[in-house]
Formats: C-alpha cells, structure tokens, sequence
C-alpha cells in the first residue's frame, strides 16, 4: 500500500513563513499563520467484523491580520502559490470591515517564545500502525467483552484511532517554530438487554500519545463489559439530599466547566460569577488546579502557545484560592495585565483563551475511602447543558449507583443533581488520589457533600 | 471585491467546476477495483464568513474556504473512506484507491454510467448572502446592538454576530446517480447582558435558514427584534427563582420544544441503531410507541427551514417522512446501508457533516403535528408545574432513551397561570415513556427558527424542530428547591 508521508513540522513551518511574506507583500502591518498538517487512521470492528477503515491525510492554514489595528481572521486548505497569494490579499482587504481596536494587536516582541521545547509527544513506533493491524486490536478488545459474560450478547463496536499531526506558526511579532505529536486511542462499547426490555450502552477506553501507553484491548474490553453489566438494573431514585462522590470522568466534567470561568475572557465580559473574585477562595482547600503545557508525553501539551509566546506553567486555583485568570493577549489587555500564555488557537478561529492539561492535582485519599457515606450518590456520567457561568446555576442530568453504609449498591439513572456551582466547589470535601490522565482535562473522584437531586 | 472567497453562485471560479461525469467515472472505477459492492464521491465546496460585534465595535472578520472530496467504498455493511482536499488527478486516484482497500478481494462491480437527478429546490435565494457587501451585514449587526441596548437601561452588555456559508455538493455513485445541491445557511446570533444591583443574566436570541439576506426583512427576524428579545430574556430572568425538584406536570411552548422530539424519539428512530438492535425502538414498527395523540414526522422538504435539504448525502432527494402516526411506529430514517438492510426505500436521510466524514442516518427537520386542544385550555388545566419556553439543548442515550435538557427560560404554572420566572432548569425523562404521557396537543403548532445543530458520531449538522404547545402528565423537573 501506498503511504502518505509523515505530517512534518519543518515543511508546515516553510508553508507558514511563506504565508506570512505574502501577507506583508498584500499590506498587513502584522499577521500570524497557523498551519494544520495530519494524517488519520480510523477503524471500527462491530461483532468481530470490520465496519469502517478510514484513512486520510489532511492539511489546513489560518491567518490573522491585522491593518491599522483591524483585524481579520481566515481559513483556507489550498496551499497552491497563487491560490495563497490570492488569499493574502483578500484576507487583508477584509480588514477594512473590522473596526480598529489598538488591544487587538499581535504580542509585543519581547513577549514571544524563544524556543521551542521538546516534549516527548511524538512516538516513533505510531506510524507503523496499519489498517489490519488496527482492526486486530479493535477486534481483540470486543471480543474479550462479548466473551466475559453472556449478558454481554450485543456491541456498538471497538474503535482505534491514531491521529499524527504537526502545527507550525509563524509570527511578524518575531517567532516561527513547529512541533508534531501522535495521539492513540481504543474504545469499546458493549451493549446489554435489561430485564424491562431497555438496552444498556457502556464503554471504556485507553488513549496514549505512545504505543506503549495503552492498555491491553482485553484489558479495555473486559472493564467495557463490567461497566455496562453494572448498569443493569437502573433505576431512578426519590428527590433527595446527598452528598455526591464524582468518577473522575464525571469530575473532569466538573473541571472543564470550571476552565470556562476562570477563562480572562469570560472576566473581562464579565460572563463568569468568578468575575471579581481574584485572590478569594472559590472552592474547598482541597483543590488546587493547575494548566501545564509542558508536561512530557501528556495529551494536552503544547511548546508554545496560540499567539506565539513560550508556555507556561500557570497555578489558576491554590488550595481553594483562585490566584488567576488565564488570558491570551488581548483578554490580559483587557484586564490590564499579561498574557499567561494561553491563548488556544485553531486554524478556523483567531486566538481565544484556552487550557492545555487542566488538572486538579490528585489528593492522598484512595477513591474507596470517598465513598464510605452512610448513604450518597456516585456519579459516573453526566448529560446536558445545565451550567450558567453568569449565574453558576448548574443542573445536569446523571448516572451512577447509590451508595448505601459505605459501598455502592444498585444502578441509578434518569435522575437530575443540582447546585449552585460556586457551593459546588466550595463543598468538596474528599479529593482522591486517582488521577485520570487519558485526556488533557484530568481529575481524580472528587466528593461533594450536599447537592440536590431530582428523581421521583 | 475580489476573488477566491467569492465562489457563490457562480460569481467566480467554483473550484469544482471542472469536476464532470468523466472524472467520476473513473474514479468510481478506481474506487472499485478492489471488489467493493458500491462506491460514492462526495465533492463539497464550503465558502463561509463571520463578522462578530461586540462593545458596539466590529471586533473580528472571518472568512473561510474548504474544498475537499470523500471517496467511500461498501463491501457488505463494511465501510472503507478516504478523503483530500487537494482535487489534483493523483490525490483524488490516491484517495479512491485507499478507500478500495477495504474489499481487498472479490468480485468487482462496474460502475453503471452516471445520469443526473432531476433537482428541486426548496430553498432558493435571490441573491447568496455572500454576494453582498460586508457593509451590508455589520449594518445588520449595528442594528441589533442599538435596538438591545436601546430596550432597557439594565442592559449592560451586547454581543452580536453573523455568519453565511454556501455550500455546494456534488455526489456521483456507483448506482449511476448523480445529484448536486446549493445550500445556503445564514445565522445572526444576540447576546445580551442584563445587570441589577449584584445580579448579573444573560440571554440570546438568533436564527438560522436558508436564505440571503431577505431574511432580516421577514417579520420576527428583523435584527431590531432578535435584539430586543435577546434583551427581554435576560432582564426576564434577573429575577428567576430556584426552581423546584421532582416530578410533575410540565407544558411544552410551541417551537422549540421540538428538542424534546428530537432528543426523545428523534435519535431512536435512527436506523442505524435499529439495524444494530441498539435502539429501545429495535423491531418496534407498527406497535404503538407514543401516546394516540402523538404524530410525528421528520421533513426535509419546508422551505428555508435550517433542517431542509433537497438531496441528502447519498445522492437520495429529502423528503417528508412519517416516523410515528397516531402513536404507531410507521418507520426509521435510513441511510443507504440501513435500507438494504431493511429491504427499504432510503429516506434521504443519509447526511455528513463535511467530505471528511462517512453519512450516517440522521434527522432533519423534526416535528410533532399540531392536535385539538387550545393552547390556554392546555396551561389552564395544570395546578402546579412547569411551562418550558426556551432551551439551551439537550443529550439523549440512544440505547436506553435516556434524555435531559436545558431550559433558558421557564415559568411556575401555578392554577393554571404562568407566575415565576425559574433559574437552572433541567428537564429529565425517558423517551418512551414521556411519550405515552403526553395529554394534550395544541392546535398551534410552529416551527423553530433557531439555531439547532445535532452532533452524533462527532459529526454535525444542522436541525429544525417544532411542535405545538404540549402537555405532559408527568416528567422530572431537576430544580435545586426539594419540595
């Protein structure tokens, strides 16, 4: 078979500079480009056999502009030389339909990265993962859960993805660099019959930026099956008070609501209840919530940030105490502060505040010990969008089992739980010592002590 | 205005005008040289813009412009894709070829030769938005921001933005079908801040259809009344009161209440699903599945509406069907691999999000039919419960129909009146059995014209979804006041 070449920064970066060249050449006092090169392999095996094999290489650029202080931002995936020159041009001819805006300017200069760390987020081993290969492993991983228990009798399949993809960008403000990463990930997903004729879906999955990260698919698979056989039986339960102990999948749910309002863009709209709330305490002192792009290997790691400037490492919450709001540059002008360097950008968008690896750091207490309550309510997934983060408002539809003298009983679903989220996290009161750290948003089981649920 | 960003409607070079049955001919033979069963192209041309307003200043303008083809092979219910968005003779050979890999042995199919669709056009447009002049649409936006501002002095902040997009398709199948589409989407969104004392609410109002800019001409869509409501909705719920927990009665306004079809019955009906017996409406056709009052149909054929398309993904011309009459389950929506499997017509219901991604069943506009009852009759009648009129969005799990969503504006009904505004409403249920309650069904039945957009599979598209005022005997309000 026929391969396309690896994603390579070096070449992005070319595509990058010379973009940035046309610009100038068009008229923009200023501009930045992103380029996007990857490459994907997907396959999905359902009842042993191969459903889907999807393979594609893909590329796209973005620009920001900037003349007389206005702004433009656009999009295009035909990387011909005239073809960009056109588009240089009439991305800097749109400009003069934005309004000037001094604060929307790029970085200063001396702001901008210097270099450009390597964080281990390449595995040399990826690219030798072919389409067979893939679907062998998806199929091992379904088998072992069609095969750990006869109730298991139906699969929404395995998936195995791999995505390998370098970013280069490039800057007027004075910085050019790139960088490349792989990410792997299985998943299987069992389905039961319940007693009352609903089916009951599960899943669960391991994804690695290395080979050698992952869980064995049998692995994967035999957790997927007593997952989903845990849920037979569910059933809703009576409008209560409880205290709530939080999965890590559904903590982390949590967590990223909370990265929205200690966002610098949502602080200078004023569109989060955390708003004037710098340097008080906004949670328990259990939790400590960090963003670290520079953690090795890690799936949300990044060298540099979406505007160029060198990543950091930023304390946004310390012992209950919010020290910080993350801010790209113009949301730290808006505040009248500095960028903390974590400006999120994609190829469609212009910078906007974003995380990298958001994580409330593991606690000492093992998870089995947060669930020793007389009674409570262990949340393993939660649904909707119920936040207001003007308000804190928060109300989400959820799964889990209810807890009863100190061990998890029966299934619960169909319920809703409810609390102001500023109670939410000023009522943490276990933080286990259980880190997920599958996804860049990572926490371990967190418990609540008092939130309202909605059942029958 | 010049150049590349202006390939609608024929005002400049489309760059799939050099794209005939010639090419498709012999990619489809490549496609298939491996002993696939079918094989389809997908040529999309998207060419979109987006102006954000914000502290009464136009604060960014975006453009953008994908161009791409999606190779797919069938061997069995297997799927084999590739894609590339370089339309270059070798990287289009290169992606046929690769998603041929998946029959790597067996007979081969020839390609039937290609003829073309008739076409119908359910959304046609005088002019494509993005023809304009972009003056036009920050003039646009400029009066949305002064008409929220202007509607009360609580009103602190206003964002407000636009977005067009045209997007052109061309699918040529192994079949001999060869269907094309224009379709333009155009979307003002308002954000308004509303600020009292240390109480701070927000609210939107939008729209999203398919049209040009004739829409902020049409009655209810005028930027001044997307402003003002946007403004309405957060000085409404400055003074929201905690909602109660547990469950009772709840009557659906007319329109977007819709969500709840689609969220509660809407996935369900998915043939996918179905085929796979991973849906609770599994071998459920022609039993009753729904309360007699309930008649549900998913349209792709009303005119503008977001959902509507005139061919769908596959090749196949929307249409109207008929998924639940009188309560009875009539039937799935399908796709090309489902319908064989069902041994069933396709519905036009095989959508994508973009080129890079394989069509799977999916709604398009959702609607339960108008009924008998008077929609004041309907919120006379309850004693103590819950009005629900704007929704943020909703989640369902296929298998068990499972769903909840998220209310942006409810009322208390307390003897049959609306009184309180409440906060952070959630409604939770099972689809099934919110079905069977439902009680009454207005004779107001309207459409939706928000901005819905379904996800599933980690693709979107966009929706509509209506309904008339609906009552519903008994569903769980997730509140934060137990009683």
């Amino acid at each position: 078979m026929k391969t396309s070449p690896l994603p390579d920064p070096r070449r992005c970066q070319e595509r990058a500079e010379e973009m940035l060249a046309y610009a100038r050449a068009a008229g923009a006092d200023a501009a930045e480009v992103l380029v996007r090169d990857g490459s994907e392999l997907q396959v999905k095996v359902r009842l042993s056999e191969p459903e889907l094999v999807k393979q594609a290489s893909s590329r796209a650029l973005g620009l920001r502009v900037l003349r007389d202080h206005r702004a433009a931002v656009t999009y295009t995936s035909d990387f011909s030389p005239a073809a960009m020159r056109q588009f240089a041009r009439d991305s800097v001819e749109l400009c003069e339909l934005a309004e000037p805006d001094p604060l929307a300017d790029l970085p200063e200069r001396h702001e901008m990265a210097r270099t450009v760390p390597d964080l281990d987020l390449w595995d040399e081993t990826a690219p030798a993962l072919d389409a067979a290969q893939a679907l062998r492993l998806a199929k091992r991983g379904e088998q072992a859960a069609l095969q750990f228990d006869t109730r298991v009798a139906n699969s929404e399949g395995a998936v195995m993805g791999r995505v390998m993809g370098a970013t280069a960008f490039a800057s007027s403000a004075g910085f050019s660099g790139g960088y490349r990463g792989t990410s792997l990930s299985l998943v299987v997903m069992p389905v039961c019959d319940d007693a009352d004729g609903k089916k009951r879906s599960g899943h669960y999955w391991t994804a690695s930026r290395f080979t050698s990260g992952l869980l064995d698919p049998e692995a994967v698979g035999l957790e997927a099956a007593r997952r989903t056989l845990a849920k037979l039986g569910s059933r809703k339960i009576a409008t209560c008070q409880a205290p709530a102990v939080f999965a890590p999948e559904a903590a982390r749910s949590l967590l990223g609501q909370l990265a929205a309002v200690v966002s610098g863009g949502a602080a200078w709209r004023k569109s989060t209840y955390l708003a004037a709330r710098e340097g008080t305490a906004v949670a328990s002192p259990l939790v400590t919530v960090v963003d670290d792009p520079l953690a090795p290997r890690a799936p949300g790691s990044r060298p540099f940030d979406g505007e160029g400037l060198a990543a950091r490492t930023n304390v946004v919450v310390s012992e209950g105490v919010l020290r910080i709001f993350l801010c790209d540059v113009y949301s730290a002008r808006k505040l009248g502060r500095r960028s903390t360097g974590s400006a999120g950008r994609g190829v469609g968008s212009g910078p906007h505040v974003g995380t990298s690896n958001f994580v409330l750091l593991a606690g000492k207490t093992p998870p089995s010990e947060l669930e020793r309550v007389p009674q409570g309510l262990y949340v393993t997934e939660l649904m909707g969008f119920g936040f207001n983060p003007v308000t804190g408002d928060w109300s989400q539809g959820a799964n889990g089992f209810w807890i009863a003298n100190g061990s998890r009983t029966y299934p619960v679903s169909e319920i809703t739980i409810s609390i102001n989220f500023d109670d939410l996290w000023k009522s943490i009161d276990g933080v286990g010592n259980d880190l997920d750290t599958r996804v860049s948003v990572q926490s371990p089981t967190l418990r609540v002590s008092r939130i309202t649920v909605a059942g029958t | 205005m010049s150049g590349a960003f202006l390939s609608a409607d024929g005002l400049a070079p489309n760059p799939l005008a050099g794209i005939d049955e010639a090419v498709a001919e012999r990619l489809l033979g490549e496609a298939l040289a491996s002993g696939g069963d079918y094989a389809d192209l997908y040529f999309e041309f998207r060419c979109g813009a987006d102006f954000v307003l914000e502290e009464e200043r136009v604060r960014s303008v975006g453009r953008a412009l994908i161009v791409g083809l999606g190779v797919r092979v069938l061997r069995g219910d297997a799927t084999g894709y590739a894609y590339t968005e370089e339309l270059s003779a070798a990287r289009m050979c290169e992606a046929a070829r690769t998603a041929g890999q998946i029959a790597a042995s067996g007979r081969s199919v020839a390609p039937v030769a290609l003829a073309r669709l008739p076409r119908s056009d359910t959304y046609p447009v005088p002019e494509a938005s993005l023809a304009r002049p972009g003056a036009d649409k920050v003039a646009l936006l400029r009066r949305a921001d002064v008409a929220a501002r202007a509607f009360d002095a609580r009103i602190v902040r206003v964002e407000a933005s636009l977005s067009e997009e045209w997007r052109e398709i061309l699918v040529f199948t192994s079949e001999g079908r060869l269907a094309q589409d224009r379709q333009p989407m155009l979307r003002l969104g308002v954000h308004a801040v509303a600020e009292e004392g240390n109480r701070r609410q927000g609210g939107r109002s939008g729209t999203a259809l398919r049209r040009g800019l004739e829409l902020f001409a049409l009655p209810g869509h005028t930027p001044e009344e997307h402003g003002r409501e946007a403004a309405r909705l957060a000085l409404a719920m400055l003074h929201a009161e905690e909602a109660p927990a547990g469950p009772m009665e709840v009557v659906l306004g007319p329109g977007e209440s819709g969500i709840l079809l689609h969220e509660a019955v809407g996935h369900g009906l998915e043939a996918d699903f179905n085929r796979k017996k991973t849906s609770n409406y599994t071998d459920q056709i022609g039993k009753s599945v729904a309360s007699r009052l309930c008649t549900v149909a998913d349209d792709a054929t009303i005119a503008h509406a977001r959902g509507s398309i005139n061919v769908d993904d596959e090749g196949n011309p929307g249409r109207r069907n008929l998924l639940i009459e009188d309560g009875i389950l009539r039937g799935y929506l399908q796709d090309r691999i489902s319908a064989r499997h069902f041994r069933s017509e396709p519905t036009g219901s095989g959508r994508r999000e973009s080129f890079r991604c394989q069509p799977l069943p999916r709604m398009t506009n959702t609607l339960l039919l108008g009924g008998q009852d008077d929609p004041e009759d309907i919120v006379r009648s309850v004693r103590r419960g819950v009005y629900a009129k704007h929704f943020s969005g909703g989640q369902v799990n296929i298998s068990n129909g499972d769903f909840v969503f998220s209310l942006t504006e409810s009322y208390l009904i307390e003897d049959g009146k609306l009184t309180a505004p409440l906060r952070g409403v959630n409604l939770i249920g099972n689809g099934p059995e919110v079905l069977r309650q439902v009680t009454m069904v207005g004779h107001d039945f309207r459409l939706s014209e928000g901005t819905w957009t379904c996800g599933k599979d980690g693709q979107s598209v966009p929706v509509g979804v209506g309904t008339p005022t609906v009552k519903i005997a008994r569903i769980t309000v997730g509140g934060t006041r137990t009683p």
